[in-house]
């Protein structure tokens, strides 16, 4: 339960991060460290070295400008959950943020660093997704912008990025429309077994567009066929099922000790209905 | 062995420098090289709670942050709650409402409480046992910590009012 040795650094600025990243084989970052230290001190993770990003200043920042709402690397998540800006600019990662561990864990946890991690049963991956979001990844080699779905989906406890990659920043398109949030966990605070976050919106006629993501499985996933199902219709009760059933079967469902797959299957119909129910009704208020 | 380094800390009130490698956790240099064992470690991996301390002002898992990035911070412990030798009221209704069995989980509730109060100075019960749902107890049942922090409520109340 010790973290086995490592070469430790602390750099300043992003050009120091990440060329140690490139000249350091075998070099992970530490940003919150609330999923990287408990895989070191279960030695699941031993990096020969450590890229502290804690000391580079320029990257603790939340802003809301332009109609996007931009958080910098070392952004902990409590500065997301008491911010009126998130709260107006991109509500459903203001209320997704309050089931993300509990108080102490979110006081150092950071957004991109759940991402970076990329745990199947984190809520953070699955939501951005369903808000269209995405990184900023930098390297000694240059930057490049990739979307949060191109990020994490299909990948488990990994993603897209390089290791010599360092996300600097992640940003959200405001929220148009309404949102739903609905997960089960044992327990407030602990993993969900699984997870739905949507955003819809409305016309005269209907449900204009809805994006509808799910985690809890093997990987997190946009359930597109769920979304076609709703896309077009009244967005009324008949329609809300039909899209649930289509979410249940599409989601990567997974077997282990918290549940089967089937158990889970039936979870995210559950609870795609009650999230499109909350972000229906939602829409219509806007 | 990897080599070590000087680590200053402010911890309660007191600056103190120690060397440790750069892969120790803050609560076992609290424990082991400053000799701070108020602070407890149950789990080691962030999901009991027992090791909260007070990192800047900040709540935060002692066992899931290494020593090394404290550097120059200010911490409070269990052991700094106390002021001219009176508990702190939080320490003192988990004494008069039997807060406690064991007392191993009790730093981190004392900690854990304080927080919640700084952030919500009047909760009810249910959100107390939501706020502090990080928080493991094995022996209590929670009733009588929920009582020792409604209580501490009432009495730091009280006083500012």
């Amino acid at each position: 339960m010790k973290p086995a040795a490592f070469e430790y650094h602390a750099p300043e600025s992003v050009d120091d991060a990440v060329g140690l990243l490139s000249s350091h084989e075998d070099a992970k970052v530490l940003a919150g460290g609330q999923s990287l230290v408990p895989m070191m001190s279960f030695r699941l993770a031993r990096p020969a070295s450590i890229v502290d990003i804690n000391g580079i200043s320029d990257l603790d920042y939340i802003r809301c400008s332009d109609g996007v709402v931009q958080i910098g690397a070392t952004a902990r998540q409590t500065g997301l959950e008491d911010s009126c800006e998130v709260a107006t600019c991109a509500p459903l990662l203001a209320e997704a943020t309050g089931h993300v561990g509990h108080r102490a864990i979110r006081n150092r946890g950071t957004l991109a660093g759940s991402l970076a991690h990329n745990d199947p049963a984190s809520e953070y991956p699955a939501v951005l997704m369903a808000l269209g979001a995405s990184v900023t990844a930098v390297s000694s080699g240059g930057s490049r912008v990739l979307s949060v779905e191109d990020l994490a989906s299909g990948h488990f406890l990994s993603t897209a990025l390089g290791p010599d990659e360092l996300i600097t920043e992640v940003s959200v398109p405001a929220q148009s429309g309404g949102h739903g949030f609905a997960e089960f966990a044992r327990r407030h605070g602990d993993f969900a077994v699984a997870g739905v976050a949507t955003v819809v919106s409305m016309n005269g006629s209907g449900v204009a567009s809805a994006s509808i993501a799910s985690f809890g499985g093997t990987s997190p996933a946009r359930l597109d066929e769920a979304e076609a199902a709703l896309v077009g219709s009244d967005g009324g009760s008949s329609a809300v099922a039909e899209a649930a059933a289509r979410a249940a079967s599409q989601f990567p469902a997974t077997d282990d000790i918290h549940g089967s797959a089937d158990y889970r299957r039936a979870l995210i119909d559950v609870l795609t209905r009650q999230a499109l129910q909350q972000a229906i009704a939602g829409a219509q208020e806007v | 062995m990897m080599a070590q380094v000087a680590i200053t800390l402010n911890v309660n009130g007191r600056n103190q420098t120690t060397l440790a490698e750069p892969r120790e956790i803050l609560a076992d240099v609290l424990r082991d090289r400053l000799g701070l064992t108020g602070t407890h470690l149950g789990c080691e991996h962030g999901v009991c709670g027992a090791c909260t301390v007070l990192l800047d002002g900040e709540m935060v898992r002692s066992c899931l942050l290494f020593a090394v990035q404290a550097q120059g911070s200010e911490i409070t412990t269990i052991e700094g709650l106390e002021e001219n030798g009176e508990l702190h009221p939080m320490q003192k209704a988990f004494s008069e409402y039997h807060g406690l069995q064991c007392g191993f989980c009790t730093p981190g509730m004392i900690l854990a409480g304080i927080d919640l109060l700084k952030r919500n100075p009047d909760p009810t019960a249910e959100e107390v046992r939501d706020d502090m749902g990080g928080n493991i107890c094995r022996c209590t049942g929670y009733q009588k910590i929920v009582e020792s922090v409604l209580g501490a409520a009432r009495e730091m109340n009280e006083v500012t009012s």
